[in-house]
């Protein structure tokens, strides 16, 4: 637009202001409305002897849970002021020696981490389980264990690795890991167990899923990772193949993993400064106990399209006693 | 690469036979030594130089206490940024001093953005920024569309607070802008998973660390367009004003920087597109708004309601672009003409204007309605339907087709070129390459190559580059296709560059995580799916800078080229495009860089490779030195590769200007 002189762009310019200027007038007049800050009670929480808690909130589903339910009691029950900070595994470690994080909730092994800032930095501590049991393992889509009921136990596998070719797998069966954070041995395991499987990487957790539920829905043979608890298996119930079972020791030198994986033990872990702190939320984290099927059920309100708050307070309100139990301890 | 060998053929044929014969010599030995020397390691391995660079991340999260460069300068940093940052989000998105609501309301913050852009460019875009602002609000996402203006606004502030008296000075000293452009190429090169979590160790967990990933690679443009702004003030202007006793100082202030406002004006656009860019990879380390949504989406597959945030995203970016675009216009014309009567006319339009604003400001300050965003029409819940049903049903009834020509060009294409790259002894593929290089290009061409390939053996991973190097050529060929095919139908029309251009906008600044799931719904988790996700993020800048190129040729040759008969297609082959060869030299150049900065994206779907090292030196400890290795990979490859196409473009340029004596 080149700007000229001419009376008709001088109204077009002053025209809209002039019109801004009246509607905002008559708005004033007309309704003035609720002030900012008129209505709203004191801020809850915030303050009184709990203070604030930093908990990590890791990216899946099963975790949310944990959190949204922990800050639910922390802010309700006990006053504290929770900032939850969405962050990756590892950086939530990292945040236990910068002071940044004060809990995590539900850790997956991590035995580097656990070595580096428990055993030789001494900034974190183990704060007991939480009750949930990790199983992780490789699975098939339903569809297929219903067709091929032997394709469950891994000697068969390579009877049909045929099915499992694509266009990734260079002739041989996938074999389709997801994220590179989650704790695998499956090379090993392909090499070990002499299976004619190549293991073809994801990348990431959503493109594990999304392959499965298309192999599902499509009724593609498909065997990849995964783990419980996970929400996705109340929608599409994936069978787990049976693996050499495992025995203690049997995975102690990862090149010459044999054995399935071990069943994890979920645990929280809390920075040292938080456990000395005496601060009630810490005891909360620490008393903080359920099962599987509990957090499945707030994941799955979530999921639904509950917001974390609503999603917890339904389960606390329907579990009063175990709520009771953790701020006992 | 082979379209540019084509070319040459005609003009030097020795060249083109010395060519084929590198080429045949190639497949010769590759039949012989095919899986020698292919220095392939395995997913879960490193190497010494991986163990030494975990090494050096340790020492930096052991030292950070105590050593006085944390003291006095990280540190510091760290607390001019994050309260900036939090004076911002006080401004317009968090809660601040004691009020339940920040500031400014939802008004406010229109009637500031329409009035703002309205007096930076035109009426226009004024009325473009309320409507897309309001409708970001109609998605119900104000709050986080806030949060991730506010981070976005102070990421751009100190880039070009810093920014741009660098590019001044890049662009007065040549020794200047012999060191910084490396460094700009590294920067925007080097993926930001790589220094993502070192980052939150430096600057610790919060807004600074957020705002640092996204001036890294947002600050570069505004750099170089500065500088290149500066450098292209006329000579005849510098001397006529030197000879006149101008003193250095005068003639920045008041011969160059004036000039260069248009060009700086765009490199300021290029800088808040990229930073808008940068908006779901800083959610990985607690940065609040849109991009945290799209990551949460994401974990439950839920593409309706990223694509709702994913779509914020877009129109922020849009309206941003196209205000600073006008702004740029403005500058322009402001300095050409200088009618007074217009100026004071515009005048009091703004002291108009600023009033009403300055009401709505105090309105949304004291008032609930319009503090907060009025919830009663939703236009989320309908746009995140329609989104998942169309997955959905393109997932149903697409993802055979789809799949089985993923499968053809994977089996077809991808996987024998992948073999040739990988397969090949390292040292073969380093011959053929260089040889190339100095026959398309430059001796200085040849030598960059051979440097950056040798390097790419020291970091360990020579077999992921090359399969990442068969995934970024193929990936740009489909480009450079679709580049050729939209660019001149858009060049030619200029009804269908009004269509297309908007969906264009909408492809290169969606976040790339938005549409990872239907694309793995699609092609299944696979090197196709990586390639897939480069080509729609690259062919955008790719289509645009061809339309611009065609649309440039002078419309006298065309005419004249009519006037002697000439079909459609002949002035398209041997008129438009052979004059626009330039233009072709530099969007193939833009088209690798961008294809090569999705590898990550790539990793993250099947990809493989180095996406995949990186991912994992991201995600787990022990492989940080590994991803960083990965990272230092990427980059080597992206410089190879620009600094071969920039020497093939300027031969074929110098070509071209012989020959048009």
């Amino acid at each position: 637009m080149i700007p000229t002189s001419t009376n008709a762009s001088t109204r077009a310019r002053i025209l809209p202001g002039l019109a801004a200027v009246a509607a905002m007038a008559l708005s004033i007049s007309a309704c003035g409305g609720a002030k900012v800050g008129q209505d709203t009670a004191a801020p809850s929480g915030g303050s009184g002897k709990c203070g604030s808690v930093n908990l990590a909130v890791n990216a899946w589903v099963g975790y949310r849970a944990d959190a949204a339910v922990v800050s639910y009691v922390a802010e309700h029950q006990l006053g504290c002021k929770v900032v939850k900070k969405n962050l990756d595994e590892q950086v939530s470690w990292q945040g236990f020696g910068t002071g940044e994080v004060d809990a995590i909730l539900e850790n997956w092994g991590h035995e580097d981490l656990a070595q580096k800032y428990i055993t030789e930095q001494k900034v974190a501590q183990d704060a007991g389980q939480t009750g949930n049991i990790g199983v992780i393992g490789w699975y098939v889509p339903p569809f297929l264990a219903k067709e091929h009921p032997d394709i469950v136990d891994w000697k068969n596998l390579n009877k049909y690795a045929d099915l499992f070719k694509t266009s990734e797998s260079g002739g041989k069966g996938e074999l389709l890991d997801g994220d590179p954070g989650f704790v695998t041995n499956d090379g090993a395991l392909v090499k070990n167990l002499n299976l004619d499987y190549k293991v073809v990487y994801a990348g990431s957790e959503a493109a594990l899923i999304t392959s499965f539920r298309m192999a599902e829905s499509t009724q593609k043979p498909m065997i990849g990772y995964f783990y419980s608890p996970q929400w996705f298996l109340a929608d599409v119930p994936l069978v787990k193949v049976n693996l050499p079972p495992y025995t203690t020791g049997c995975d102690a030198v990862p090149a010459k993993v044999g054995c399935d994986y071990p069943p994890y033990n979920l645990n929280k872990v809390v920075s040292t400064k938080f456990a000395q702190s005496g601060s009630p939320a810490y005891r909360l984290v620490k008393g903080f106990h359920w099962t599987n099927d509990d957090q499945n059920a707030v994941a799955k309100s979530i999921q639904g399209g509950m917001s974390d708050d609503a999603a917890a307070k339904k389960w606390v309100e329907a579990n009063p006693g175990q709520v009771k139990a953790w701020l006992g301890s | 690469m082979t379209a540019i060998t084509a070319v040459r053929t005609g003009v030097r044929p020795f060249r083109g036979a010395i060519t084929i014969g590198v080429l045949l010599v190639w497949l010769l030995a590759f039949t012989v030594l095919r899986g020698q020397d292919t220095l392939t390691l395995g997913a879960a391995d490193v190497t010494s130089l991986h163990t030494r660079l975990n090494d050096l991340n340790d020492a930096v999260g052991a030292n950070r206490n105590s050593n006085p460069l944390f003291l006095y300068f990280f540190n510091e940093i760290r607390l001019v940024i994050d309260h900036l940052t939090l004076f911002i989000s006080a401004l317009v998105s968090q809660p601040s001093y004691g009020r339940p609501v920040p500031l400014a309301g939802w008004l406010g913050v229109v009637a500031v953005l329409g009035f703002g852009s309205w007096a930076l460019g035109n009426l226009k875009v004024g009325l473009l920024a309320v409507v897309g602002f309001i409708f970001m609000g109609l998605q119900g996402l104000w709050q986080e569309s806030m949060d991730t203006f506010a981070l976005t606004l102070a990421a751009v502030l100190v880039a070009l607070v810093v920014g741009i008296p660098l590019g001044v000075w890049a662009g007065v000293s040549d020794r200047v802008n012999r060191v910084v452009t490396p460094l700009l190429d590294f920067m925007q090169t080097m993926p930001t998973f790589v220094y993502l979590a070192p980052l939150t160790l430096v600057f610790l967990i919060g807004p600074a660390s957020a705002v640092i990933a996204t001036l890294i690679y947002a600050a570069p443009p505004v750099i170089r367009i500065t500088a290149h702004g500066i450098r292209q003030t006329p000579p005849e202007t510098v001397e006529a004003a030197g000879s006149l006793g101008t003193t250095r100082p005068q003639m920045l202030a008041k011969v160059m920087l004036p000039m260069a406002k248009r060009t700086i004006v765009i490199g300021v656009n290029q800088t808040i597109m990229a930073a808008l860019s940068m908006v779901t990879i800083a959610a990985l380390i607690d940065a609040p708004g849109l991009g945290r949504v799209v990551l949460q989406s994401l974990q439950s597959l839920d593409v309706g309601t990223a694509f709702n945030a994913g779509l914020s995203i877009v129109i922020m970016a849009i309206v941003f672009d196209r205000v600073t675009t006008a702004a740029s216009v403005r500058v322009e014309l402001a300095r050409r003409t200088g009618s007074e009567r217009a100026a004071s006319v515009r005048k009091v339009g703004l002291v108009v204007g600023a009033v009403g604003t300055a009401l709505c400001l105090y309105l949304s300050y004291t008032y609930v309605w319009a503090a907060e965003f009025p919830t009663g029409i939703d236009l989320g819940s309908p746009i995140s339907g329609f989104a998942t049903s169309v997955t959905d049903w393109a997932q149903v009834h697409l993802s055979v087709l789809t799949g089985d020509f993923k499968d053809v060009v994977t089996n077809d294409l991808l996987n024998p070129f992948q073999s040739l790259l990988t397969d090949s002894p390292w040292w073969l593929l380093t011959f053929v390459l260089v040889a190339l290089a100095a026959i398309a290009g430059s001796i200085r061409g040849a030598l960059t190559t051979a440097t950056c390939l040798l390097l790419i053996v020291g970091t360990g991973l020579w077999s992921d580059a090359m399969s990442t190097l068969a995934a970024t050529l193929l990936a740009t060929i489909a480009v450079m296709a679709l580049g050729l095919v939209f660019g001149v139908w858009m060049g030619r029309s200029r009804r269908a560059d009004r269509v297309i251009r908007p969906a264009l906008d909408a492809a290169q600044t969606m976040p790339s995580f938005v549409y990872l799931v239907p694309f793995v719904a699609l092609f299944a988790a696979s090197r196709f799916t990586g390639i897939a996700a480069g080509v729609v993020y690259a062919a955008p800048v790719v289509i645009k800078i061809i339309a611009d190129g065609i649309a440039a040729v002078s419309p006298t040759t065309i005419e004249a080229a009519t006037a002697a008969g000439s079909s459609s297609w002949q002035i398209i082959t041997k008129v438009q495009l052979p004059l626009s060869l330039r233009t072709l030299g530099l969007a193939m150049n833009q088209g690798l860089i961008y294809v090569l900065s999705m590898v990550v994206v790539g990793g993250l779907v099947g990809g493989g490779a180095l996406g995949y090292d990186v991912v994992a030196g991201f995600r787990q400890n022990a492989l940080f030195g590994k991803g960083l290795a990965a990272g230092l990979a990427i980059v080597l490859l992206g410089l190879m590769l620009d600094r071969l196409t920039q020497s093939v473009a300027r031969r074929a340029d110098a070509r071209t200007d012989h020959s048009h004596p």
